[in-house]
Order: C-alpha cells, then sequence, then structure tokens
C-alpha cells in the first residue's frame, strides 16, 4: 500500500540527517589536512572537473588561512560547497588522491572542501570582487549549477546579469533533485544567496522558457543569452501497463522529497526502482528512508557496467535494498489500476554497445515482481521540442554548441542541456567556460 | 639478553637511562614515579639560590599537526625549601638504592655558598653532583647558570671550589649558548671535574601569538627568552657532544648526553658520538615517565641484533667517522633511481628538484598520474628528492663512483683537477 507518515518524526530525522558528517572541530580538519602530501601537479587537481588547485587549499587549512583555502575553492568552482557534498569524488579527486596507489585512505578532500567553504558561506566571507560594471547585460536561462556558475564569472568581470528561472528556488538539480541526505533545502538556498551575493545578479522566478519569457524576447533586451536549462524529464519505460497508479518517476518523486515535509511522502510497501544510475541510487535510498519496507533495484547490465559508483552502491546495500542484476521490465501488472505485479525478463550479456560496454540481451525468460510502487530512474533525457521549437540545432535535444556558443548569434548553451546530464562538478566548469566565451564574444578580456 | 646495564664514573644504575635535572625531578612524588616506571637514575632538580617561580612557564614548537617538536621554558631552579629537598632526595635514595641519585646545584657566586651546599647534599647520601652552568634564563641575570658556563674563567673557577670539598663525583653541565663549548668543557676538566654533560636548553622565542603580538609563553602581556630542547634540539646536541668526544682534553672524562632524547635510538646515536649515558627530559614531559619501557626494550633488542654484550662494546663508535670536509672523498658519486613501481607520482621529488635543486628530473606528462625519472647526466646525488619521497625506498641512491681510487679535496687541487663547467 502507498502511503504517507510511515515513520515517527525523529525517524525521519535521523534518516535524512547528513550523510556525510563535516569535521566536527578544527583539530580534526587539521589531522586531515596535515596528512595531504601537497602532491606537485596534483593528480586529484587533475581529475576535478573544475581543476581546483586542492593541494593549495589544503595546505592553507593547515597553516589556518581559511578564507585563503575558501577563495583558492571558489576561484575554480563558486559551488564548492555543494559539490563538496553531492559530488562522488571517489571517482574524481579522491579517487585519484596517490594514497590509494599506497593502499592508505584518500585524504578526505570533499569533507576538507566543506570545512573552508562552509565556514566561508556561514561567515558570509565576501572573497571576490565585482569589476565596474561594463554596461554589457547577460541573460541566463536556469539558475542551476551552469547557469550560477556563468554567471558569477560574468558579474565578476563587470556584465549585468539576469537569471531566469522556472522554478521557485534557484539550485536546478541541487536544490530539486538529489538526495535529501547530501544537502537540505536550506544550505541550497544559503549557497544560492552566497553565489548571488556579489552583486549584479538578479534571478527572477517562476519565469520558464516558452511560457512566461520567449528567447526572442531576451535576445532583444539582452547582449547575450545562455542557455542552461538542463534535463528534466524522464525516460519512459515503453512497456505496457506504465500509466497504473504507483508509477512515478524518480525526478519527480525526489523534487517531491526535497520540497515537502518527510512526513506528507506517500511509498509503497514494496517498491521496484528501475535503473541504477546516481539518480536511481538516490531513489531506492530515499523510499527505504521514507519507510517502505522492501525496495528492489532492477538493473538490466551486471555490477560491472554499472554506472553508479561502488560507494553509492553500497550506501543502497546498507540502506537494505536490494537489487536484481540482468533484469529489465516487461510489463506492469495492476489490479483496480492500481500497481500490484512487475514483470521482468531475465537479461544476458551480449555484444559491446555504443557506450562499450556490454549490451543486455533478453532471454525470454520473464519472472515476477510483487509491488506496489515503481519508481523510473532509467535515465532524463533532455527538452527536445522545447530547444528544437526555438529553432536551436540539438542533437535529440541535446544541444549542439560550439566554443559554447549554439547555431544562434549571441545564444550560447552550457550544462546538462548540451552534456544530457552529468555531475554538478560538470554543469560548474561548463558555466565557467560559457562565460569565458561570452566575454570573448563582448570583447572583454577575461581574466 | 644483552647487559644495559651503566656504570658512570662508578655510579650504578640498571640502564643509562637518567632523567635530566628539570620539573620532573624536582620532588620525592615525581620521583619515586619514575624509579618504579624503571628509571635508572635521576638529577634532581637544582638545588641553591633562592629563588621564586613566575606563573605560565613553558611553551612549544607543533611542526606539521605533531605537538611539541620543540619545547622551552622559563621555570627557574628549585623553589621549594632546601629541607625539603634534601629530606626527600635522602628518602628516595633508601627505597630505591639501586638507582642513581645524581643532585643539580646552582649556589651564589661565593665559594662559601658553594661549599655550604655541597656539605649538605652530601648528607643526604647522594651518588654525585652536577653543576648547572647552564640554565639560560632568569639566573643568568643573577651571574649564575650559563652566565658561568658561558666564561671558561669563571667556570673554572667554580669546579675549583667544588672540588676542594666535594668527595662524590661531579659532573659539569655546559650551555650551548656559546658558539663552542669545547672552551669551557676543557676549563672544567682542568680545574678537575669528574665528567661533562650536555646540552643545557638553548636561548629561544618559540612564536608569537598572532591576537595579542605577545611571544610565548605569555606572562602577563609580556615574554621572556627560554630555554628550548626537545626533539628538535637533537641535532645540535649531537655535533656539540661530537666536539667534546674528540677534543684531546675533554674527552679524556666521561659524558653525559642530553637533548632531545625521545627513543632508545636517539639514545644509541648520543652513544655512538660518546656519551656514556643520557639524560632524558621533554619525551617524559609529553608522554610520562612509562616511555623507559621501550628504551630499555628497544635498546636490548638492538644490541643483541647486533651482537654488543655490553653498552661499552659500542659506545663512541661513530666518534671517528665524522671527520673534516677536505677530508671526504670527492670521487664518491651517487645518482638517484626511481623505483616506478613504488613510485606513487605525488612529484615532490621533481618539483623540489626543478625549482631548488639540479632540474635532473623528467616529468612525463599523463592524467592523472605523471611519470617522473631521473636525467642521470645532470643528477648531483645531493639526497634531496630521497629525502622529500614519501614512499619508503622507492628512491635509492645508487653509487657510480667517478673514479676507483680515494680522492680528497686537497688532493684535488693538487692535482689541478677541473671544476664544474656548468
Amino acid at each position: 500500500m502507498i502511503k504517507n507518515n510511515r515513520l515517527t518524526k525523529e525517524q525521519y530525522q535521523q534518516n535524512f540527517s547528513d550523510i556525510h558528517p563535516p569535521f566536527e572541530t578544527q583539530d580534526a580538519a587539521l589531522v586531515e589536512a596535515n596528512r595531504c602530501l601537497f602532491c606537485y601537479d596534483a593528480p586529484c587537481t587533475k581529475s576535478c572537473p573544475t581543476s581546483i588547485n586542492i593541494p593549495k587549499f589544503i595546505k592553507q587549512i593547515s597553516t589556518d588561512n581559511i578564507k585563503g583555502s575558501a577563495h583558492t575553492i571558489f576561484q575554480s568552482n563558486i559551488m564548492g560547497a555543494g559539490c563538496s557534498k553531492v559530488c562522488p569524488v571517489e571517482k574524481l579527486c579522491e579517487g585519484s588522491c596517490v594514497f590509494n596507489l599506497m593502499h592508505e585512505t584518500p585524504i578526505h578532500i570533499a569533507k576538507l572542501q566543506r570545512y573552508a567553504t562552509e565556514k566561508a558561506i556561514d561567515q558570509k566571507w565576501q572573497l571576490f570582487e565585482r569589476k565596474k560594471s561594463t554596461g554589457k547585460k547577460a541573460a541566463i536561462v536556469g539558475a542551476g549549477p551552469a547557469g550560477l556558475s556563468c554567471a558569477h564569472v560574468l558579474s565578476r568581470e563587470g556584465i549585468d546579469v539576469t537569471i531566469y528561472e522556472k522554478e521557485s528556488k534557484g539550485g536546478g538539480l541541487m536544490t530539486y533533485g538529489i538526495a535529501a541526505y547530501k544537502v537540505t533545502p536550506k544550505f541550497c538556498e544559503d549557497e544560492v544567496n552566497y553565489i548571488t551575493s556579489i552583486g549584479g545578479i538578479e534571478i527572477k522566478y517562476d519565469q520558464e522558457l516558452g511560457k512566461n519569457i520567449s528567447l526572442v524576447e531576451l535576445q532583444k533586451r539582452y547582449d547575450v543569452v545562455y542557455l542552461a536549462i538542463g534535463v528534466g524529464l524522464a525516460r519512459q519505460l515503453d512497456i505496457p501497463g506504465e500509466d497504473a497508479t504507483g508509477v512515478i518517476d524518480a525526478i519527480k518523486f525526489i523534487y517531491e522529497l526535497r520540497n515537502n515535509d518527510f512526513s506528507s511522502l506517500a511509498v509503497g510497501d514494496r517498491v521496484a526502482v528501475i535503473g541504477l544510475g546516481m539518480t536511481a541510487i538516490d531513489a531506492a535510498t530515499q523510499a527505504k528512508r521514507l519507510g517502505a519496507k522492501e525496495v528492489t533495484i532492477i538493473y538490466r547490465r551486471t555490477e560491472a557496467e554499472k554506472p553508479c559508483t561502488d560507494v553509492e552502491l553500497d550506501i543502497a546495500k546498507l540502506d537494505g535494498c536490494n537489487i536484481i542484476w540482468l533484469a529489465a521490465p516487461k510489463e506492469v501488472k495492476s489490479i483496480n489500476g492500481k500497481v500490484n505485479q512487475l514483470v521482468c525478463s531475465r537479461m544476458k550479456l551480449g555484444e559491446p554497445d555504443a557506450s562499450g560496454r556490454r549490451s543486455p540481451v533478453d532471454t525470454n525468460d520473464t519472472f515476477e515482481l510483487d509491488v506496489d510502487m515503481i519508481i523510473k530512474a532509467a535515465g532524463q533525457t533532455p527538452f527536445e521540442k522545447l530547444v528544437s521549437d526555438i529553432s536551436i540545432i540539438n542533437t535529440k535535444g541535446k544541444i549542439e554548441i560550439r566554443n559554447c556558443a549554439s547555431n544562434i548569434k549571441g545564444v550560447f548553451a552550457g550544462g546538462d542541456c548540451v552534456n544530457g546530464g552529468k555531475e554538478v562538478v560538470d554543469a560548474v566548469q561548463a558555466g565557467k567556460d560559457g562565460a569565458s566565451s561570452i566575454l570573448s564574444y563582448l570583447g572583454i578580456k577575461n581574466e | 639478553m644483552a647487559d644495559i646495564s651503566s656504570n658512570f664514573l662508578g655510579i650504578k644504575s640498571p640502564n643509562p637511562f637518567w632523567l635530566a635535572s628539570a620539573p620532573p625531578t624536582d620532588k620525592k612524588i615525581n620521583v619515586l614515579r619514575a624509579f618504579e616506571a624503571g628509571w635508572g637514575g635521576v638529577v634532581w632538580k637544582t638545588l641553591g639560590s633562592q629563588v621564586k617561580n613566575v606563573s605560565s612557564r613553558y611553551s612549544a614548537v607543533d611542526y606539521g599537526g605533531h605537538k611539541v617538536m620543540g619545547f622551552n621554558n622559563i621555570e627557574l631552579i628549585s623553589d621549594r625549601p632546601l629541607e625539603i629537598n634534601l629530606r626527600e632526595i635522602e628518602e628516595c635514595i633508601k627505597l630505591f638504592p639501586d638507582r642513581a641519585m645524581i643532585v643539580s646545584l646552582m649556589a651564589d657566586n661565593d665559594k662559601k655558598s658553594w661549599h655550604e651546599l655541597i656539605k649538605k647534599v652530601e648528607d643526604t647520601g647522594a651518588h654525585g653532583f652536577e653543576l648547572n652552568f647552564g640554565c639560560p634564563h632568569g639566573m643568568t641575570e643573577r651571574g649564575m647558570g650559563a652566565a658561568v658556563g658561558q666564561d671558561p674563567e669563571i667556570a673554572k673557577m667554580v669546579v675549583e671550589w667544588v672540588m676542594e670539598v666535594a668527595t662524590i663525583p661531579v659532573i659539569t653541565k655546559l650551555t650551548p649558548n656559546v658558539h663552542s663549548v669545547v672552551p669551557t668543557g676543557r676549563a672544567c676538566v682542568e680545574a678537575g671535574t669528574n665528567a661533562l654533560s650536555l646540552i643545557n636548553t638553548i636561548q629561544s622565542v618559540t612564536g608569537i601569538d598572532l591576537d595579542t603580538l605577545v611571544p610565548n609563553p605569555f606572562v602577563a602581556g609580556k615574554s621572556v627568552f627560554g630555554g628550548y630542547c626537545g626533539p628538535a634540539v637533537k641535532p645540535i646536541a649531537l655535533k656539540m657532544l661530537t666536539t667534546i668526544a674528540q677534543d684531546p682534553v675533554t674527552s679524556k672524562v666521561p659524558i653525559s648526553g642530553i637533548g632531545g632524547v625521545s627513543t632508545w635510538k636517539d639514545a644509541v646515536e648520543f652513544l655512538l658520538l660518546g656519551a656514556s649515558n643520557v639524560q632524558v627530559c621533554t619525551a617524559v614531559m609529553k608522554h610520562g615517565f612509562r616511555i623507559v619501557e621501550d628504551m630499555c626494550e628497544g635498546l636490548n633488542n638492538w644490541m643483541d641484533e647486533k651482537g654488543y654484550a655490553t653498552l661499552n662494546d659500542f659506545i663512541g663508535k661513530s666518534v671517528e667517522k665524522i671527520t673534516h670536509w677536505e677530508d671526504l672523498d670527492i670521487n664518491y658519486h651517487i645518482i638517484a633511481n626511481i623505483n616506478q613501481d613504488k613510485c606513487i607520482h605525488c612529484g615532490l621529488c621533481y618539483i623540489a628538484c626543478e625549482d631548488t635543486s639540479h632540474q635532473s628530473i623528467n616529468l612525463e606528462y599523463g592524467k592523472p598520474y605523471n611519470t617522473y625519472s631521473i636525467k642521470e647526466d645532470e643528477c648531483v646525488g645531493c639526497n634531496l628528492c630521497k629525502l622529500v619521497c614519501p614512499v619508503d625506498n622507492c628512491i635509492s641512491m645508487v653509487e657510480k663512483r667517478k673514479g676507483d681510487e680515494y680522492l680528497n679535496w686537497k688532493d684535488y687541487q693538487r692535482l689541478g683537477l677541473p671544476l664544474n663547467d656548468h
């Protein structure tokens, strides 16, 4: 049965508290900072999509120069605080820490990054100065990581930025699309306010492209437009019975979770989650933590091909989620319009596909799973209709860019709407790259 | 099992580890705890002139997250009544007759004061004296401590006064706050001291509070130079010990080594450079008396491994290995080698060599891991890369002699051999 209010207030609080708690004391941060070897041309920095000078910011923590440390981080990644909580660091900076090669625990880079950046946000340190206004105006569509990152660089260089955001809060996926135990709504709000506190950035909320605003209008009123509209449509399963009550998509599920009181969120007794990306893991663990008795993740390939990291998979396993490998959804069966069974095909691995991974092949053998809720997390698709309607050249909805510029003069794009959906940190870098191209386009020298 | 017992001027102790004259040895309760823990002997905190100590007496230097790499103090000699000290010394000797009891002395600068003090202390049954000619703070302003040790003439005079009446062995403790410890050391030996001990603490400022701008330790808004000690001073102490052990006059008497001894390995190094035993203070002030257990066990195991039956089998064995620079072999040449299987690609060797040494390491870009290798023709064998490498035995220095024969700088000049051309 799908119902809400399954747990006590204390249980909700415990289940959704910080999964990666911060250093409790300065001494604890110092011990860790002092463990860092201060590598030259460091592998961690090379593995960060935004190239944060990690050895430098850690060294600055150890010399008690926290302000300098936060500056070092934000200089490369203005969402460094959020990234310290949501980045899959095990496959980025921490994954390449040289300590791994000595079979030692890698430096807790994310935790140290959080230590410095949280202090900066809490203390409202203004670490950047906006240059005198150039009189140039930029419109950015989307106040997610790419949009905010682009806005911050442009504002620093004296551009007046207006961001149009379709939601009522900024932060994009950080605010609406990530498991609640990683970031809180309060943190997301503080982070957005911290970024815009430099000045020269206005965010207009509840303004959706194609609804409240049009690209043509923006082009008229601004010198440049930067599209950072992300992705957002959940990939459909295209199987019989998919429209039954109790079948929802993970994006919507997490969106609701991030916008409502936990006790108001309904979840089934037996939940199936389709897919094994980061969003699937988030959906599975959050469903379990909302009080679902049984959560089963269905994945069509084997562990070797999984898109999530080992660390993420471990979280799901430790939460008690089951995983069925080599299984693909075939049909949703329901009673009175409500889901009661998921029929799955057993798969086997065939030849490698375009992704280089061995593709799943149906064995025609099936099994049934008794479930009362199905969460679809089989990936997201870009806003193909939206971008096609405004004549932007795209590939299946992914905007085509050259040096961050779209086919329309003065219209730039970056982030998930271009790459189809990557990490927050990739979007931040895209925003920086976009800003850099925009500045060249406007004839402003970028520092 | 090796025999680690020590005989210093006939003063016997079950091991060569004494506690130096300092706060840990200033009263019965501490000294009994030290003996119970296994310390071979103590040098009782300096008795003599009447003093009163200030509050806030210590400060430290931390490094890379490690506490107390160096330590300093501005505490003077014992400020307890002499009679209580004497009574407690006597009681400790009775309770632990197998341990060494040395009493540190610093009388006012006149013969009478020294003579009276010596007689009173000898009545306790103490086994020896240590003359404090080294305390670098406070007492010096009154012409005592390091003020005596810094002037060979005065030191000689005081030792002579002491030797006139002392009937038990006398050790003279030297100050490092001089350009060389040898002149005072010689003067004291010539005046008849039975032994020398070194080093006392080094005058220092450990740091400044960047909020109050007052140096440490903070005493009501002011500070004063303090005596520096702990692991940071060991290399300086070893150098000074060597000069005493190599000098024809001072090497005639036994030496008690002091200065940053924290482990059995440190102790072995002092003994190898000529000390007959060692004195410890800072390490116990950081960890307590229990560290002596590992010091004894570690020393014992090392001696067994090396086949030394007694301490005398290895005392002084490294003294002759420290020579003059001009006698070093110029034909000895080593070249760094990086073991690629062990390398973790941290780049520390590269940046150290590139920025500050001889640009002898090649960087081959890789993402995320660069590959580093030695340019053998450029490497001068300075050891820097090996020293900064965080992986044990990853970088080794391989011997590639420039010539088979021993060739020192004097010969090099005489033969008119070529100097570097770049």
